[in-house]
């Protein structure tokens, strides 16, 4: 936790160039929408609804997020190198138990 | 040949509802769109979803709306060329622009409005390297004639409907017929899933689940797949050929070739008109940019309404516009 009380995420990008990000927890974010805040290459077209696997990352550090829901299992197989640790990060809210969370960008297609 | 007043390019919900806000001024529309339905991503994406920012609307589903736009703009009797996408513009007049479209559809008028939202939906291709060069030399992203696909030792990549269906029929008449999912589960119907499950007891086809595609080796033409499985590790299975079904995705597309000022994919407007750098064409809702846009219905509905009033004066430069509510004078009836 930063002394404004927001949360302090990782990310690699597809560089594998690390970036450290504050978030709020307060306002209702999710992951995706930090990442785009930040201007890390994220599209998340269908704009936050599990419809689109365009925010795809993977979780590194063992953090206890919650069990991905059926919609986002269902759009994971439309996503391209999906791992064990694969998420999306739109459906990851920004709330004080992801705090340091460490995540990697996956890779896009053309 | 087709003849409009305005082509509007793309049938998403602010496409549509420019067709009401020309007709008022008489003015005749077209609408193309590379799917093969009207709505957009309303239809596409997300048709059971509720749009919540609607004027007038605490909640309406993305499908009703796109149904109640269809019925709202029926009285200006709008045409459509569906399934088919946008290609090449050419000027060929002082004003007029020839359209054709990647069937060879061509369409005139004096007006283009680009409403193409993100872009025209398109296969999504999976990240693998070189995969790109085999592209119809054995990797297809869609199946249009299963007898294409006769005697050939073909693979699937997918866990949806299309993966299901397209698994099923090609093994009626393919060689033989492999099925790669990522999971064990599928989500496609239930029906699909039980006949590509008991294809695969009789062996009829080859199911592998926990497994990706991960490279693609040949020739000239593709001769291997290389799939990485959980519980078989990596390994190469030879195919003719290569299917990946993995749904749809926006891209740009032609749009970028067309001379207008993009940015970051998205086209650049003048808020005054939503008119582009190029005159008789115009850019509004998700495609377009400037400075504070946000990428909502409503505004698009605004932009589409601003936007045929600059293209009334563009087309007809010498008669007067005044402006009516429709309170006053109606639309015409159905």
């Amino acid at each position: 936790m930063t002394e404004d009380n927001n949360i302090e995420i990782t990310v690699t990008d597809r560089e594998g160039k690390l970036h450290k990000l504050e978030a709020p927890t307060d306002m209702n974010f999710n992951l995706m929408e930090i990442l785009k805040s930040y201007e890390l290459p994220v599209e998340g077209t269908c704009g936050g609804m599990a419809l689109c696997a365009s925010c795809h990352c993977y979780v590194n550090s063992d953090h206890d997020l919650s069990e991905p829901s059926e919609d986002e299992e269902d759009m994971l197989d439309s996503a391209f190198f999906v791992e064990d640790n694969s998420r999306l990060s739109c459906q990851i809210k920004m709330s004080p138990e992801v705090d340091g969370l460490d995540v990697t960008l996956a890779p896009v297609s053309e | 040949m087709i003849q409009t007043d305005i082509l509007i390019i793309g049938a998403g919900p602010c496409g549509l509802f420019t067709v009401f806000e020309a007709g008022l001024l008489k003015l005749k529309c077209h609408l193309i769109d590379a799917l093969p339905q009207i709505g957009g991503q309303l239809s596409e994406i997300y048709p059971k979803k509720p749009i919540y920012d609607i004027p007038g609307y605490p909640s309406i589903l993305a499908g009703d709306l796109v149904k109640n736009l269809e019925e709202q703009i029926a009285p200006f009797n709008p045409t459509y060329t569906l399934g088919e996408r946008a290609e090449k513009i050419e000027k060929t007049g002082d004003k007029e622009y020839t359209l054709t479209t990647n069937r060879g559809t061509i369409i005139k008028a004096p007006v283009i409005a680009i409403a193409g939202g993100l872009g025209c939906f398109e296969p999504r291709k999976p990240p693998i390297e070189g995969i790109a060069d085999y592209e119809d030399r054995g990797v297809d992203y869609m199946v249009k004639d299963p007898e294409k696909f006769r005697d050939k030792k073909i693979l699937i990549a997918g866990g949806g409907d299309s993966a299901l269906d397209w698994t099923i029929e090609l093994a009626k008449v393919a060689a033989e017929v492999t099925l790669i999912h990522r999971r064990t589960s599928f989500r496609g119907a239930l029906d699909s899933v039980d006949k590509v499950m008991a294809l695969a007891e009789a062996k009829k086809v080859n199911l592998y689940t926990e497994a990706q595609a991960i490279g693609v080796k040949g020739g000239d033409q593709l001769q291997e797949v290389v799939i990485k499985s959980k519980s078989l590790g990596e390994f190469s299975r030879p195919v003719d050929n290569f299917i990946p079904l993995f749904g749809l995705t926006p891209k740009l597309g032609p749009i970028s070739e067309w001379g207008l000022n993009i940015q970051r994919s998205a086209v650049e407007v003048n808020t005054e008109d939503y008119s582009t750098n190029v005159p008789g064409i115009y850019a509004i809702g998700d495609i377009n940019t400037y400075p504070g846009k946000l990428k909502l219905i409503l505004c698009g509905f605004h932009e589409g309404t601003l936007m045929v009033q600059s293209a009334f004066k563009y087309i007809y430069p010498d008669q007067k516009l005044s402006f009516k509510y429709t309170t006053v004078t109606g639309v015409p009836s159905a």
